[in-house]
């Protein structure tokens, strides 16, 4: 302790911190990126270490009748060549249950599926060694079918565990028995879409002394990475650590296992470190997807346009194995009528296993899908009804107070009908465009304006934020308030993954915001502290920036009492405790103060397995768009000309990195709206490259004009809301509703592609 | 000399063909004996662990590993490194000095151009390549100069700022000034 009490310094209430939330400091991480030394996961070198690659299936479906790896053995320079015989614990792992062999059993249950893992000095002989493994097929007609899989009881099972996953029904009212004034009816499709994240999966994993591993990777979770990983090798979590290396973005992507155990397979087996990279087309076969889906709606309205029921049948396909397919089923069914009041319900989601490529996570997670379809429904209805599609939505909005198809209780703002008036009131881009360029088809000059007809749509989505149906979700943070040269510095510690989001910053806002100090470390996420839940779910600034703000509030008490106070503010370096203001630097002397809080969010329930009831979800985040549209309906191409969004988000923390993230999502939307899908044929992927799987380029993102609402959510920290995945709902049907109005026709599927405008079924 | 050999084979087999070369790679010639068929982009990578050009596709689609070469942008992925024997390569590490920041490095920086940074050494490779031969583009021009580019994370639009944020700066501007198509 410090032995003498700090004297009051004066009583001018001192100037606030800079850089605390509400403001948009420089990143602690931005120099780094642009100077080229931020160290990605891909960039980590040992001189020592050997090269991992990964021996995949070329086949949807197939018994494995041997494996002979004499050969690849044989080749010098290569240390190791393992199979499922080497895995030293646990063969399965799996986010939602452990399926999914480290490497193939028996059989092969998708095309790329990891068979063998090969260690060797080098690349090129790592990959010439790789092709000298012998595997013998016995190849299989694959399951690729979701539809059938589920319901046709003819068909294999794709796995021992069955063709279903999750079957989650939603009951309200008497949906089978009730009749409404005007009804529609629609069949749609979601194609595969790919995170396409540009910085291919790698990591690097060093055998440490204790018998355990040092795992350097990228990844969205490190502790469910550890928890899997340790499994796996048969050893104690505590000889699993893990740290983050530098991610190339993720959307989903990385939270389920890549090369991890693999990675540290080759470590241990070789007692040397191992570093791993995949290509392009290997992560496109390396990692799961979004769930393509099939979605039959039924909504029935009265006259004047009130819904009154909604049925519907979806088929979300997850693939061979489980991965998350069960909280995206969860998604989809609580969140399967949008944000719109509902008397009568009935909806069936059924996740379904075949041999096509495992899907898991991707932004939005289960309520991407769903909302394409239902506000294509709102749109068929709105034209039946001859309402205008904003004026539809308006009249059946949720709003604070409504319940879900759950029965959950919207009980913090829900300001739809407001956000929907307001994108419908934003100025319309000219009506012509300024140069060739930005006419569809672009610099090819495919047309000079003859055959473009322009569209106007709008999509409304809704997106749970935070881990639903009682999962135990937390995050850990360690904040350390000392005195360094005479100034104060807190040094913050969380497990939390920066996977491009801007956690990093959100951070030290908070920190400085709280506790009144300008100088914010932190230290590298890593697994030497509790977990910090997974950087999905838009739930970060939520659950880690709780954690940060909780244990902040810890420290602050610790400060208040040393000073013989219950409470103190502390602004500006300074300590305010009751009329006497002392420099904070003294008070904290050369005692550090730290304080580790584990902060949760609100406990929530699964849904009812029958009528799917249950107040589920944690906090709901709304988005609205309108797209503007020029379509040659000749050539099928659509230029995006505008696409403006209003988004909730209960509290603006960072504004340029918010309007990055809605940014961010809304493009990826426009991809799922008309460019991007993994073609899949019989199970094989038949485009993994980004030559053949298009992501929007620079000239395909049309200017986005955001209006950002402040309705504070009286529940979560600062009154945020999630913001990272509900523009990609909303972008997607609104471009579509776009497409639709600049030509006249349906367009039931997304992405639409050209021939869908030209020779429309 | 940096002997590359390590890169490709431990022990090469002595039937495989190497070539010396020297490149100007930011301002320093490098001698290095190499396999005709190793590729610009490892070479920088791994032969001179010039780690901040990344690849991201290896088709020369995403443009995360563009580098000037002689100037003109190149997506170093899919160039030989023996392509660049006697010309000069630059790359991110080369934009500004040690300790100074490339008022294109600003922009990306200050404008929040960047969220998970992966495509932005190249990004910023095109931008620059594009305001040494058009010092004032209009917003389309810095469009189209980095249209061989990808991002993922930003849509693109504070990248468009973050260029024509460097463009004024680098053309000494007033802040805020009115800009003019070239």
């Amino acid at each position: 302790m410090t032995t003498q009490a700090p004297s009051p310094v004066g009583s001018a209430t001192p100037a606030r911190t800079p850089g605390g939330i509400g403001e948009s400091p420089a990143r602690p991480d931005g120099t780094l990126k642009v100077t080229g030394q931020f160290a990605y996961s891909s960039d980590l070198w040992l001189d020592e270490a050997l090269f991992g690659v990964t021996l995949r299936s070329p086949h949807a479906r197939a018994c494995i009748t041997g494996i002979d790896i004499a050969k690849a053995l044989a080749v010098p320079g290569v240390h190791a060549v393992l199979t499922h015989e080497d895995v030293p614990g646990l063969p399965y792992y799996g986010l939602d249950h452990p399926d999914q062999p480290v490497l193939a059993i028996d059989e092969v249950r998708y095309q790329g599926e990891p068979v063998a893992i090969l260690a060797a000095t080098d690349p090129h002989t790592a990959r010439r060694a790789l092709s000298l493994i012998e595997v013998t097929y016995d190849v299989l007609p694959p399951v690729t079918d979701a539809r059938r899989a589920v319901f046709d009881p003819s068909i294999d099972r794709v796995h021992p565990d069955g063709n279903v996953v999750r079957h989650q029904p939603v009951r309200v009212g008497s949906a089978d028995e009730v009749t409404a004034d005007v009804v529609v009816v629609g069949e749609y499709e979601v194609g595969m879409q790919d995170q396409a994240f540009l910085g291919p999966e790698s990591g690097l994993a060093v055998p440490a002394e204790n018998g355990g591993v040092d795992l350097y990777i990228a990844t969205q979770w490190l502790h469910v990475d550890r928890g899997q990983i340790a499994r796996c090798l048969d050893l104690p979590e505590e000889k699993v650590r893990l740290t983050l290396a530098g991610v190339g973005g993720a959307f989903g992507a990385r939270e389920d296992l890549s090369m991890q155990v693999h990675a540290c397979m080759l470590a241990l087996h070789t007692g040397k470190p191992v570093r791993m990279s995949y290509d392009r087309a290997e992560s496109f076969l390396g990692h799961v997807h979004r769930h393509p889906a099939w979605l039959r709606y039924e909504h029935g309205a009265t006259r004047d346009g009130k819904l009154v029921y909604v049925k519907a049948t979806i088929v979300l396909d997850g693939g061979a194995y489980t991965s998350t397919t069960p909280a995206v089923v969860g998604n989809a069914a609580s969140l399967g009528v949008g944000p719109y009041e509902v008397p009568h319900i009935a909806i069936d989601v059924y996740g379904a296993r075949t041999n096509n490529p495992p899907c898991g996570a991707m932004r939005g997670f289960g309520a991407v899908q769903v909302c394409y379809a239902y506000e294509s429904q709102m749109d068929a209805l709105a034209a039946e009804l001859g309402l205008s599609p904003v004026e539809i939505r308006i009249r059946n909005a949720v709003s604070q107070g409504s319940k879900l198809a759950t029965g959950q209780v919207i009980d913090s703002p829900a300001p739809l009908a407001d956000m929907l008036r307001r994108v419908a009131s934003l100025p319309l881009p000219p009506s012509t465009v300024d140069s060739s360029g930005d006419l569809p088809g672009g610099y090819g000059n495919t047309t000079r304006g003859e055959g473009v007809r322009r569209g106007v749509g709008y999509g409304v989505g809704i997106k749970n934020i935070c881990f639903s149906e009682g999962f135990d979700d937390y995050a850990t943070a360690r904040v350390r308030l000392a005195v360094v040269g005479g100034e104060p510095v807190v040094t913050v510690h969380t497990a939390a993954a920066e996977v491009g989001q801007g956690l990093v910053t959100l951070q030290q806002q908070i920190v400085r915001t709280e506790l009144g100090v300008s100088t914010v470390l932190l230290q590298p996420a890593d697994t030497t502290i509790g977990s910090a839940g997974s950087s999905s779910a838009s739930r970060q600034s939520y659950m880690t920036g709780g954690a940060v703000k909780a244990a902040c509030e810890a420290v602050r008490t610790r400060v208040a009492q040393r000073l013989g106070h219950s409470t103190v503010e502390l602004v500006g370096g300074k300590v305010l405790a009751g009329d006497t203001i002392v420099d904070l630097a003294a008070a904290v002397g050369d005692e550090p103060i730290e304080e580790t809080v584990v902060f949760r969010h609100r406990p929530t329930v699964p849904m009812d397995p029958v009528t799917g009831q249950g107040d589920s979800h944690v906090q709901l985040a709304l988005c609205v768009h309108r797209a503007v549209v020029d379509v040659d309906v000749e050539l099928g191409l659509v230029k995006v000309v505008e696409l403006a969004a209003v988004q909730d988000v209960g509290r603006v923390m960072n504004r340029v990195a918010l309007e990055g993230q809605i940014h961010g999502g809304s493009a990826q939307g426009l991809g799922l709206a008309l460019m991007e899908e993994i073609q899949v044929v019989d199970g094989l992927v038949r485009n993994p490259s980004f030559t053949d799987y298009l992501i929007p380029t620079i000239l395909d993102v049309p200017p986005m004009p955001l209006t950002i609402l402040e309705h504070p959510d009286p529940h979560a920290p600062y009154g945020l809301r999630g913001a990272g995945e509900p523009p990609t709902l909303s972008s997607t049907p609104a471009i579509a509703a776009a497409v639709r109005a600049a030509t006249g026709l349906r367009l039931r599927r997304v992405p639409i592609r050209p021939e869908h405008i030209t020779h429309p079924t | 000399m940096t002997s590359l050999f390590e890169e490709i084979h431990e022990a090469p087999p002595a039937d495989v063909p190497t070539r010396r070369v020297t490149i100007t790679v930011n301002g320093q010639r490098r001698t290095v004996e190499i396999e005709p068929r190793l590729l610009l982009a490892h070479l920088l990578r791994h032969g001179l662990r010039l780690t901040g050009t990344h690849t991201g596709c290896d088709t020369s689609n995403c443009g995360a590993c563009t580098v000037l070469f002689d100037g003109a942008p190149v997506k170093s992925c899919t160039m030989l490194a023996v392509q660049a024997d006697g010309h000069e390569v630059t790359t991110v590490e080369g934009l500004a000095g040690p300790s100074e920041l490339h008022p294109i490095q600003e922009g990306f920086r200050d404008e929040h151009g960047l969220q998970c940074g992966f495509c932005t050494p190249g990004m910023m490779m095109a931008a620059k390549a594009l305001l040494d031969r058009n010092p004032n583009p209009t917003e389309e021009e810095v469009r189209w100069a980095l249209s061989g580019n990808l991002c993922r994370c930003t849509g693109y639009q504070n990248i468009v700022k973050a260029v024509l944020a460097a463009a004024q700066k680098m053309r000494g501007d007033a802040p805020g000034e009115q800009e003019e198509s070239s």
